[in-house]
């Protein structure tokens, strides 16, 4: 079909507008995905400037590497742990806080200081109360009859450890996000639901604040997921994946094959495999979101 | 099917009164509209009632029995609010299944994906299934069932907020200004059917709308509150001819009704050089309340502004505007003796100078009073009782 001459200015009209926008998504993820993708298809280290093709010999030896396997198991494992603390409590203490009249605000601002801290600096706190030796928590418990716990020393119970601290990093972020959905939910459905018979805290949760609290639950749901699979910082500066691999991650592993072993090729297959879960995770978020949406 | 009793119903937000004591009763199967402007307590007065809000003293009965401190779920009470308040992630059946499905389904019965585990309920759950039914044929909404309430549109969702009230066979329903997010059109309409509803469930309503023309048109009393206080409570009409001050003349009536100064003298009240033949308790200035239609435009000519006609005295009138509404047309204007008031006429086309052309043209008209369709108020607004005096012989 052939344009006229003022819809072919129209039409590079539009595209200029759209190359500044273009070019920068190019920059940022198009054009590094598929350098990484090239990558993960050579054995380049960072050691040696030489390096050959390999085809897909990194993603065989991916699936059979037994830190692969470890570190997958000890993602999910944390995820496990984290994941339902993350939603579960922030949602009760939304809930609670949002039946405060007069507190509230207070409230508010103490459970969300933990998220305006760097995270860094707090796991050196958090590393420091969790001593096996001197730390406040075994001091604590010590002082009530309670045999201490190697928190960060032990393979049973580091990534208890790992969580609890990201959960309470998290709890607020989370929190604030169920308030903002509590507080958009009518009164007058409440209301309703008094008047219907649905008083009761059971039946007032379950027939009116779970269902309007779709998108939200659906959003905190996946953030906390993809938050919980990007687990490295605390690792990093805690626990450097020990004791004996115990809470080598996934983003860990990634890192050590990257920039402590130099198998960059490697390293950057196992990144597209985590490329992969996270873009799961915001396909479930994309499919369900709108679907979810009531009004 | 109950009367509803408030005794002296107090209730305060924070420092602000908002009732001061309301007493009131309705009878069984009868339709009292609360109605007055935004603030004057009559949504927190409905809300009281509901149960949804507690009053701070005062007694409510339902049916004699003294639900005071009751939860709404205990007082068999139905409310369709200004929003509809339907359930978005029901459907229509499960938005009216809810008080049912509420008050026969133990809890454990109740919990989301119970039905799907186990058969809990069967029965109670197609018993309320042909109820809903029911009920939704006779509100035309049965071909909606499985939609959601976005899927309505606002008059549906009306309906749809309708049946679940009735749904429950409520002693009393409560219904707070449900026609105020329906266009106008649509407002008239349902008005007609929520007032057949009325006649054909024979059950108690209480309405709230700050809408006099909702009011008067549906409702066997209307009570008008102002300021937390309940002015007058009857028969629409009795509010319209005989309101029992100036507060409750002014609310009601469309256009509203017109307020000129007179004088108490010896044989009459004087307005202007107009003497109405009126005999009002008290002396002094009083208010004289003038209805729109109690003032005829004449085409009797040569007449002087104080003369006696059949149909009342003479004023001369200064028209500022006409609008016209089809059958009849408003007139706005003033008494030549008072220029800076505001009085507005009704006229019927039929009427010589209700042709507009005639009105287009005219800049001051001759009208006359109806003596006995006059309202008398003291300064403060009360009304006053007035009797006709023999008239002056008419020219």
């Amino acid at each position: 079909m052939a344009l006229s001459k003022m819809e072919r200015g129209q039409a590079k009209l539009a595209y200029m507008l759209v190359l500044p926008a273009t070019i920068l998504i190019l920059l940022i993820y198009v054009i590094p995905i598929v350098l990484v993708f090239a990558a993960s298809l050579t054995d380049y280290t960072l050691v040696s400037d030489y390096y050959e093709f390999v085809g897909l010999e990194n993603y065989r030896k991916m699936f059979a590497d037994e830190a692969f396997g470890n570190a997958l198991r000890n993602t999910f494992v944390y995820a496990g742990l984290f994941l339902p603390g993350a939603f579960v409590i922030s949602l009760v203490l939304a809930i609670a806080i949002q039946e405060q009249k007069q507190f509230r605000s207070v409230l508010e601002v103490l459970y969300f200081l933990p998220v305006t801290a760097t995270l860094a600096a707090m796991a050196l706190v958090w590393g420091a109360l969790m001593d096996s030796g001197q730390g406040v928590i075994n001091n604590s418990l010590g002082a009530v009859g309670i045999p201490g716990v190697n928190w960060l020393g032990s393979k049973d119970v580091v990534l208890y450890s790992l969580a609890i601290i990201s959960l309470w990093s998290v709890i607020g972020f989370n929190m604030v996000l169920f308030l903002a959905g509590l507080t958009s939910i009518p009164p007058s459905l409440y209301e309703a639901a008094a008047i219907d018979g649905a008083d009761g805290p059971i039946d007032k949760f379950f027939r009116v604040t779970w269902p309007m609290l779709g998108p939200t639950s659906m959003f905190v749901a996946v953030t906390s997921s993809i938050t919980a699979f990007k687990l490295f910082d605390l690792v990093a500066i805690l626990t450097h994946g020990g004791p004996d691999h115990a809470s080598e991650v996934f983003l860990y592993l990634t890192f050590l094959e990257g920039f402590e072993y130099f198998n960059m090729g490697y390293s950057a297959a196992l990144s597209l495999f985590f490329l992969g879960i996270i873009f799961l995770f915001a396909l479930i978020q994309a499919l369900f979101t709108d679907r979810n949406v009531h009004y | 099917m109950a009367r509803l009793d408030l005794i002296d119903i107090k209730k305060s937000f924070g420092e602000t009164a908002v009732l001061h004591g309301i007493s009131m009763s309705v009878e069984d199967g009868e339709f009292v509209s609360l109605v007055g402007q935004s603030g004057c307590g009559k949504s927190t007065l409905l809300r009281i009632i509901a149960g949804l809000e507690a009053p701070d003293s005062g007694e409510i009965r339902i049916d004699g029995r003294v639900v005071t401190e009751a939860v709404p779920k205990e007082r068999n009470v139905a409310m369709v609010f200004q929003d509809y308040a339907l359930y978005p992630h029901m459907s229509v059946g499960e938005n009216m299944a809810m008080p049912l499905v509420m008050a026969r389904l133990p809890l454990y019965a109740r919990l989301p994906g119970m039905r799907s585990i186990m058969p809990l309920g069967r029965k109670t759950q197609a018993e309320i299934h042909g109820e809903i039914g029911k009920v939704a044929k006779q509100l035309h909404i049965d071909h909606l069932l499985d939609r959601k309430p976005a899927q309505l549109s606002g008059g549906q969702r009306q309906r749809v907020a309708l049946g679940r009230a009735l749904v429950r066979n409520p002693d009393v329903f409560l219904m707070d200004e449900p026609l105020s997010n329906l266009d106008a059109k649509l407002r008239v309409q349902v008005r007609t059917e929520i007032t057949e509803l009325h006649a054909t469930s024979g059950l108690t309503f209480v309405y709230v709308t700050h809408d006099q023309v909702e009011a008067m048109t549906m409702s066997d009393r209307v009570a008008l509150l102002q300021s937390g206080r309940l002015l007058q409570v009857g028969p629409p009409n009795t509010l319209y001819a005989e309101p029992s001050s100036l507060d409750v003349a002014r609310f009601i009536g469309s256009p509203e009704i017109n307020i000129a100064a007179g004088e108490r003298v010896a044989n009459g009240v004087r307005l202007g050089d107009v003497l109405l033949p009126v005999a009002v308790e008290g002396q002094g200035p009083v208010q004289i309340g003038i209805r729109p239609e109690a003032i005829t435009v004449t085409d009797a000519v040569g007449l002087s502004s104080g003369a006696q006609t059949r149909q009342g005295p003479v004023l001369f009138f200064a028209k500022r505007l006409v609008e016209d509404l089809g059958p009849e047309v408003l007139i706005h204007g003033a008494f030549t003796h008072a220029p800076d008031s505001l009085i507005r006429i009704r006229a019927q086309k039929g009427d010589s100078y209700g042709a507009t052309n005639a009105l287009a043209q005219a800049r001051s008209l001759n009208v006359t009073l109806s003596p006995a369709h006059l309202l008398f108020f003291d300064a403060e607004g009360q009304r006053l009782t007035a009797n006709m005096l023999e008239p002056v012989e008419a020219v």
